[in-house]
């Protein structure tokens, strides 16, 4: 380490932004996404639930953006107020299966064997169900809501993660790093965990950028269904669902939150390609 | 290695696949609290109906032979009884199959004919504004939840400009291309962002690799080499993509159907749901792994057609 010289190419962020625009954009839409899901509050103008009887299904105005709903709720407050939702499926969407794939793929990379045998065949068996066939499935026999909807997410969904970091560990037990902690003597424990998941771990990363985006489209799909967040909760899919049966009078209803879906969509992807180009430079 | 021994092998390999796919389905139904059959019997069954499916399922067997008498129930086609719609699950699956199977096929082909073209178009365009503005169209494109897609399309061109019906299911070939026109474009509006982002990148890789570049150099007309070497080998990854993604233009028409209110599987499978029409709900969801491992298949068949490299593996 000692004869390591660092120079400084840390590029400032205005180089960065030169360079790599579509990264940055994703920054700013995610970190935006971030601020909004926490403080909702801070950036709403109204409170997301207080009726007003008397601005019924009201078209955007200065007063309301965008506009009002059936029950006279300012439709920008309730788009905000479903940030806190949307982002939380974000994370609670992916975060189990995360975990669970990662440990399980490295741990069957690494043994290989009978237990990789039988993963193969889990493997086969999940991936041969529409993914949304299987959720809604799950989530039909637990009962519609956001947690059951997080469970049957994480059920299907570890075996993504497992597949790609059992390929990663294979792939890197071909280094010479990996034979020489076997040499060492070090534990299994140690080379799988210290070693091996440090150096796999990138494709999964970037694989979890785009999910995140993915799992936000299949809550808001499910809410719009109802399997997911139940109304008068503000989530987008229930928001546009609500606005549904009078889109040709009232279009505000259905098509600012779905705006809100793209955006918030766009920046997880942006984001993820960007990481990807970041962390594996291509010829 | 020939055609046929190459798809038996395949097949067998389906077994143990398909042992797993009816655990999994078989669970999902024992993880309800309480007594299955009641649940499988829904809310207004008299006691013999449920003493009926008890005796059906053996549910006071032990779970292993519970299972044995699923599988063999399910090997002979025996589904059991919808509740909702009072007949065997077997006969309302077969009723909505082609349509749920008609919508597929005709969104396979139009997010073809969409993604084809722009992705020639990006690649021969490298790094130049025609390919920047496709793939941010698209990008968005991936971005947008199906069913939004489908209220947009139905709000404007069915119900304000009334060029496409707002629903249903037309009786005759092409009424049926006209009524499946929106959600067809729908599914495809999504399937193609997914095929055009792969296709580009395989056009380019093929546009870089060295044969072309030979037969550049030997001096063969452009359209030529498009044609012979670039086209087969784009085709090869796209048809290898789409079979891989027919989970998710599977979950897309599922989405879909239920927007436009077409009578497929994928609005039956919702209806199920909200009606606890655990029979049906297990009936189809096996409907859509055995399409889906039926599409894996052909895949894998005509990838090795295609593309020698594949029979030696």
């Amino acid at each position: 380490m000692s004869d390591m010289t660092f120079t400084n190419s840390q590029p400032s962020f205005f180089r960065m932004a030169l360079r790599k625009p579509g990264l940055v954009a994703g920054l700013l839409i995610i970190g935006f996404s971030i601020l909004l899901a926490v403080f909702p509050g801070a950036f709403a103008p109204y409170d997301p639930n207080t009726i007003d009887y008397n601005a019924i299904r009201q078209p955007p105005s200065w007063a309301h953006p965008f506009g009002t709903d059936l029950l006279g709720r300012d439709s920008l407050s309730r788009v905000i107020w479903a940030y806190q939702v949307n982002m939380q499926m974000a994370v609670f969407g992916t975060v189990f299966a995360l975990v669970t794939g990662v440990i399980i793929g490295a741990l069957v990379g690494y043994y290989r064997g009978i237990a990789d045998l039988i993963f193969g065949r889990i493997v086969d068996a999940v991936i041969t169900f529409p993914f949304l066939v299987l959720v809604i499935a799950m989530v039909a026999v637990l009962g519609p809501g956001l947690v059951n909807m997080y469970i049957a997410i994480s059920v299907v969904y570890w075996v993504y993660y497992a597949r790609l970091m059992r390929a990663e560990v294979i792939a890197q037990m071909g280094n010479d790093y990996a034979a020489a902690g076997v040499v060492m003597g070090y534990s299994d424990r140690r080379i799988i965990f210290r070693h091996l998941l440090p150096n796999a771990i990138t494709p999964v990363i970037v694989y979890w950028m785009t999910d995140m985006a993915l799992v936000i489209l299949l809550g808001s799909s499910l809410g719009y269904l109802g399997l997911g967040a139940q109304p008068p909760q503000a989530e987008w899919g229930v928001l546009i669902a609500e606005g549904r049966n009078f889109i040709s009078t009232a279009w505000w209803l259905s098509l600012m939150p779905g705006l809100a879906i793209v955006l918030t969509g766009l920046g997880f992807s942006l984001l993820g390609d960007g990481l990807a180009d970041l962390l594996r430079p291509r010829g | 290695m020939s055609s046929l021994n190459y798809i038996f092998k395949r097949l067998l390999m389906m077994v143990p696949t398909f042992f797993l796919v009816m655990v999994i389905i078989f669970l999902l139904v024992r993880m309800l609290p309480g007594d299955p059959a009641i649940a499988m019997a829904g809310d207004r069954a008299s006691d013999a109906d449920i003493q009926a499916i008890r005796e059906r399922l053996g549910l006071t067997e032990p779970m292993l032979v519970q299972f044995w008498l699923f599988l063999s129930n399910t090997v002979q086609g025996d589904l059991g009884r919808s509740i909702l719609m009072r007949t065997d699950v077997m006969d309302v699956i077969v009723d909505r199959l082609p349509v749920t199977v008609f919508l597929t096929v005709y969104s396979v082909i139009l997010s073809l004919l969409i993604a084809g073209p722009l992705a020639f178009v990006a690649a021969l365009n490298r790094g130049r504004w025609p390919d920047a503005v496709i793939r941010t169209i698209f990008q968005i494109g991936l971005s947008m939840p199906v069913f939004y897609i489908g209220l947009v399309l139905l709000t404007f061109l069915a119900a304000q400009l009334r060029l496409f019906p707002v629903g249903g299911y037309g009786d005759t070939f092409s009424e049926k291309l006209y009524h499946l026109f929106l959600p067809s474009v729908t599914v495809a509006l999504y399937t193609s962002a997914i095929i055009m982002r792969n296709l580009r990148s395989a056009i380019i890789e093929v546009l870089d690799a060295e044969y072309v570049q030979f037969a550049r150099a030997k001096g063969l007309p452009s359209r030529l080499i498009l044609g012979r070497h670039v086209l087969r080998n784009a085709l090869i990854s796209t048809v290898t993509l789409l079979g891989l993604s027919i989970g998710n233009l599977m979950s897309g028409t599922l989405v879909t159907e239920t927007v436009f209110a077409v009578p497929g599987m994928g609005r039956l499978m919702l209806e199920a749901i909200f009606a606890r029409d655990y029979p049906l709900i297990q009936g189809l969801t096996l409907t859509f792994a055995v399409l889906v491992s039926f599409v894996f298949l052909m895949t894998d068949v005509f990838q090795s057609r295609l593309d020698p490299r594949m029979r030696l593996q």
